[in-house]
């Protein structure tokens, strides 16, 4: 049987079988996914992001947990680092999520970087598209231990859930951009440990002053124990606030909007990465014009121009 | 042109906390550039073959110190045939006795490899079957 008939008859071997072919980019996976398309916007996507350690694999166990005990399907990407020198990677995030395994209402799928650096794979928004198309309800997004501007993944998810530790730093790195800036909601886990109450309020304060005006959406600051499930209640009831929130004024769909742009975008970026870019590497030509830079003939700048009028005319 | 990485789910099957074995040949298949799928101990064969199926990997490889190796292996392949998964190479490693090593590999296990055996082997015999995996199964 043709795979997409397989895959809307909800065979897992199908879903798996398509991921890696959109993964991998195999011929014709564009056409693939615009097929897929045509069944998706219903699939809510909730992304959780923060440093290593914080927690975050083991509050998306908790997230299954209780999405499960609401009734939904739910679909997990997990993205963990690729080896920049030798392309492997080690993707453990599995190890916190075994109690599901049995479960048909749960698909978990780990995913290597791939050479992005944003703290997701470029693969990522494609890989919703499917998860959406096979009818998960939640689409649960984990990034890599990210630092202070891996943002990738506000322009791949609904609601961005930011998890740090009482570890994380003082009032001055509560008030940074990046990614202090991107949470919808704060997680402060492993709160039993010393200093959760200081680093609570001071996230709270700074929350306080960020608010624009009175109808914005009042960031919460959650204190969370994910090793034993503590409060991860009170997370899923914000997280449903934040949605009813976000839907009624109609920020919701600007988000969308947005993201939709920035998905063409990145298509046509991929595209041009790899014909132009793809295209010098390993070329004689380039060689040369190495030599010639690397002895003062010419400029990487006026070579970057040359290089790519030849392109646009070239098509 | 695609991007195709070797994907392996590495699994300690049964009741076995002897995981350095285990460890060392995932480190060993990531600095060889392969995306491993480390699930840690303690792993039910459906557990395994859920997560197998799941990750859309090649190749399985649990690592038995326990002396269950004749339980646990069949169980597995029991398993992924139970699933349509059975052109999933499946080896493993562990103190595993000669005999029951000819045993497994000929009820289908693909590789069996026991203490002293270099990880380059290993890694070599990963390609070589997941290589030839891929010439049978060209799929959509």
């Amino acid at each position: 049987m043709d795979i997409l008939n397989r895959f809307y008859n909800n065979e897992i071997r199908a879903l798996s079988r398509i991921i890696s072919y959109v993964e991998n980019r195999s011929d014709g996976y564009r056409d693939l996914l615009a097929k897929l398309y045509k069944s998706v916007g219903k699939s809510l996507r909730i992304g959780i992001t923060g440093p290593p350690g914080a927690g975050k694999s083991t509050l998306v166990n908790c997230l299954i947990t209780e999405f499960l005990k609401l009734d939904k399907k739910v679909g997990v990407i997990a993205v963990d680092p690729t080896s920049p020198f030798t392309g492997g990677a080690l993707l453990g995030d599995r190890v916190r999520i075994n109690e599901f395994s049995g479960d048909n209402n749960v698909y978990f799928r780990s995913m290597a970087t791939r050479g992005a650096s944003g703290g997701l794979t470029t693969a990522t928004n494609n890989v919703t598209v499917i998860y959406d198309a096979f009818g998960f309800d939640i689409t649960l997004i984990e990034t890599v231990g990210v630092g202070q501007v891996e943002l990738d993944i506000i322009d791949n998810c609904d609601i961005v859930v930011v998890t740090i530790v009482p570890e994380s730093g003082d009032a001055v790195q509560t008030m940074k951009a990046g990614l202090m800036e991107i949470a919808n909601i704060f997680c402060v886990n492993k709160a039993d440990r010393p200093g959760s109450g200081r680093i609570i309020s001071e996230l709270r304060q700074t929350m306080e002053h960020r608010k624009k005006d009175d109808d914005d959406w009042r960031i919460p600051v959650i204190p969370t124990e994910a090793v034993s499930a503590k409060n991860i209640d009170k997370l899923i009831a914000k997280i449903l606030a934040y949605v009813d929130f976000v839907k009624t004024n109609g920020m919701f769909e600007i988000h969308r909007r947005k993201q939709i742009q920035k998905q063409i975008m990145n298509v046509l970026l991929y595209r041009f990465q790899r014909d132009f870019l793809e295209s010098l590497r390993g070329n004689l030509q380039l060689e040369n014009i190495i030599n010639d830079i690397y002895n003062g003939k010419t400029n990487p700048y006026s070579v970057g121009d040359q290089l790519y009028n030849q392109f646009s005319k070239a098509d | 042109m695609t991007e195709q990485k070797i994907r392996v789910l590495l699994a300690k099957p049964g009741l076995d906390g002897h995981d350095r074995g285990i460890k060392v040949i995932a480190a060993a298949f990531r600095d060889a550039g392969m995306e491993v799928i480390y699930t840690g101990l303690r792993q039910t064969p459906d557990m395994i073959v859920n997560a197998a199926i799941q990750e859309d990997v090649d190749a399985v490889g649990v690592s038995i110190l326990s002396g269950a190796h004749m339980t646990l292996f069949p169980a597995i392949l029991d398993m992924m045939k139970e699933k349509g998964a059975d052109d999933i190479i499946l080896f493993g490693g562990g103190i595993i006795p000669d005999d029951d090593k000819e045993k497994l590999e000929k009820l289908g296990v693909a590789k069996v490899f026991t203490p002293g055996a270099p990880t380059e082997e290993a890694i070599e015999f990963i390609r070589k079957a997941v290589k030839a995996k891929n010439e049978k199964d060209k799929l959509v």
